[in-house]
């Protein structure tokens, strides 16, 4: 099957992901080979046949409700890139920047 | 001085007797590292600091006589986390990453008194077969420095192979354990899902991933992996079973064990050498008492198609937590909130880390579910049930873990279909949530050939019984490439 250009900007779009014109239409060529390759699952008669999506042995596992002692809050800040008296800095939301 | 060529027992009764000192063998351990890591970059970190001082409280604290691991240094693949030690799984993404935590196997490693010499490089989020996606550049192989490791645990493999360490941790999501053990010519066992907690693993495919053992010796593996195996309050996946001691079957005989041998696995597409390589096992394994059959595995053939579907939709997932606000990389180049996501995305991960995710977002998009997500998971079904069929009256099935010997660095990195296509042998196991291990069964163009064991779920100890019996009659994992001393 062949992925268009115009699928590949979609699906970027959606995984958060941009590429240049260039790399659009070299992931055009690879992912279609991909896809071609994973194609031959089409052959497979799936009738009825119930769907995988977990191997794990028990499928839902409860904890007591127990307090704790939380994890350490300059600890949670140790990796913030940016930060500011416990807040992570991210630039402004709305659109005129806001002044709330 | 060096103690590389020794087993933990071995390395154990020396501590215990204090012929050796905890620090003398962690320095000792260092220096193994710093003498082939030029050649050889298995490390994005080595830990020397952390290590030294945990080696000097053991040292203070003494070395438990009833524990074989206290003492013993391991090396950790960077997708592991440690606490207060960088931990990148390859990426630029986690370049400048500390977790404030542990993984709860590292965790187990430490309550072991286990030290961590250091994380091992791999392929960027364990995604590829050669270590070549890496960002801190590509790890080589032990054997010959012009061939791949194998990945994603690239350097985790050649660590152990070349000398550097005695023990590693690697993960397997589609034969990430097994492939560079096989071509790197030592241990690596992956097991049954739910057997070690993934809590600290960066998640790649959540359903698949597994962390497990390197060694040079199959009795080691199964030390190491009674240290990390642990059910865990933090993984809800992680499996309620239990084994005591998953060395208890080593030594025992295998007579009467009957060993299934699918035609898949040894029929288009595996080196003609590989093939004899594994015949000539089978008759091994017979002369040991065991029966060997052929069987059919019938749905193997798409196991690479389905595993690319899966492990690509749930790294998609996986991954969106990366978006340059919490941790790790942020780009400079932003006006508004979307910019940081899309630029620190666009600029923080690789090329194959990319396709995945596009290959992902695809499978799962709208118009595009049935097709493919919702089809690979019906067509795993079928690759589970083809392996309880042959399991119903084999105890394990035998195999090559992969199709080749190790190729040349650079030669598949470009064709990412062909790369893919080298997991064939291992990926069933993965999306069936089986046990597998690799040993070393012979050479090949001068390289190793590593020998795949599967089993039902939970039958580590009958995996290690077979493994070691082969291991015992057989002199392969006795030989060592030059850089360890050896004559290859």
């Amino acid at each position: 099957m062949k992925i268009s250009e115009e699928e590949v900007r979609h699906v970027a779009n959606l995984s958060k992901l941009s590429f240049s014109d260039t790399e659009t239409t070299e992931f055009a060529t690879t992912l279609s080979k991909i896809v071609d390759m994973v194609e031959l699952l089409k052959e497979v008669d799936t009738a009825g046949v119930p769907i995988t999506t977990t191997m794990a042995d028990r499928k839902t596992v409860v904890r007591a409700d127990l307090v704790e002692a939380a994890t350490d809050r300059d600890d949670l800040f140790k990796n913030v890139p940016q930060a500011e008296n416990y807040y992570i800095k991210v630039p402004a939301i709305l659109e005129d920047g806001g002044d709330a | 001085m060096t103690f590389n060529n020794k087993t933990i027992d071995e390395l154990h009764d020396l501590l215990v007797k204090k012929e050796i000192s905890v620090t003398e063998l962690t320095k000792a351990t260092l220096a193994d590292i710093q003498e082939r890591e030029g050649a050889l970059n298995s490390f994005v970190t080595i830990a020397e600091e952390a290590a030294l001082a945990q080696s000097r409280a053991l040292d203070e604290k003494g070395v438990d006589a009833d524990n074989v691991m206290a003492g013993i240094p391991v090396a950790v693949k960077d997708n592991i986390s440690t606490k207060g030690i960088l931990t990148t799984a390859a990426s630029k993404m986690l370049y400048n990453y500390e977790p404030i935590f542990n993984a709860t196997a590292v965790e187990n490693l430490y309550d072991q008194d286990m030290v961590i010499i250091g994380k091992t490089n791999m392929d960027e989020f364990a995604m590829g077969g050669s270590g070549e996606t890496s960002y801190f550049a590509a790890t080589k192989n032990a054997w010959d420095q012009t061939k791949v490791p194998g990945g994603s645990s690239s350097g985790s493999a050649s660590a152990v192979a070349s000398g550097q360490v005695r023990l590693s941790l690697g993960s397997d999501t589609g034969g990430s354990i097994r492939q560079p053990a096989a071509f790197s010519g030592i241990v690596g066992l992956k097991p049954t899902y739910g057997t070690v907690s993934r809590f600290g693993l960066i998640a790649f495919g959540s359903s698949l991933d597994q962390i497990g053992p390197f060694s040079q010796t199959v009795k080691e593996n199964a030390q190491l992996l009674n240290a990390i195996a642990s059910e865990d309050r933090k993984d809800s996946t992680s499996a309620p079973h239990r084994v005591a001691d998953y060395t208890s079957k080593i030594g025992q005989d295998i007579k009467g064990l009957k060993i299934a041998l699918p035609k898949e696995y040894l029929g288009e597409g595996i080196d003609p050498e590989v093939k004899e390589t594994i015949i000539n096992a089978a008759k091994h394994f017979e002369k040991l008492g065991a029966t060997v059959e052929e069987v059919s595995l019938p749905h193997s053939k798409y196991g690479v198609a389905v595993y690319y579907i899966i492990a690509s939709s749930e790294a998609s997932s996986n991954l969106q937590r990366f978006d340059g606000i919490r941790y790790g990389y942020r780009t400079e180049n932003f006006n508004n909130l979307d910019d940081i996501y899309v630029h620190t995305r666009s600029e923080g991960f690789g090329e194959e880390v990319k396709r995945r995710i596009m290959l992902g977002t695809f499978s799962l998009s709208s118009g595009y579910y049935d097709a493919y997500f919702k089809k690979a998971g019906q067509v795993r079904t079928l690759i589970i049930q083809d392996f309880e069929k042959v399991f119903a009256d084999h105890d394990l099935i035998l195999g090559p873990t992969a199709p080749s010997v190790a190729f040349d660095l650079d030669s598949l990195s470009h064709d990412p279909v062909a790369m893919y296509l080298a997991d064939l042998l291992t990926i069933p196991v993965n999306l069936a949530g089986l046990p597998g291990i690799s040993i070393p069964a012979g050479f090949a163009q001068g390289l190793p050939v590593g020998l795949q064991l599967i089993g039902p779920k939970y039958s580590e100890e009958t995996i290690y019984q077979a493994a070691a019996a082969f291991e015992a009659t057989t002199d392969y994992h006795k030989q060592q490439p030059v850089i360890f001393g050896g004559e290859k």
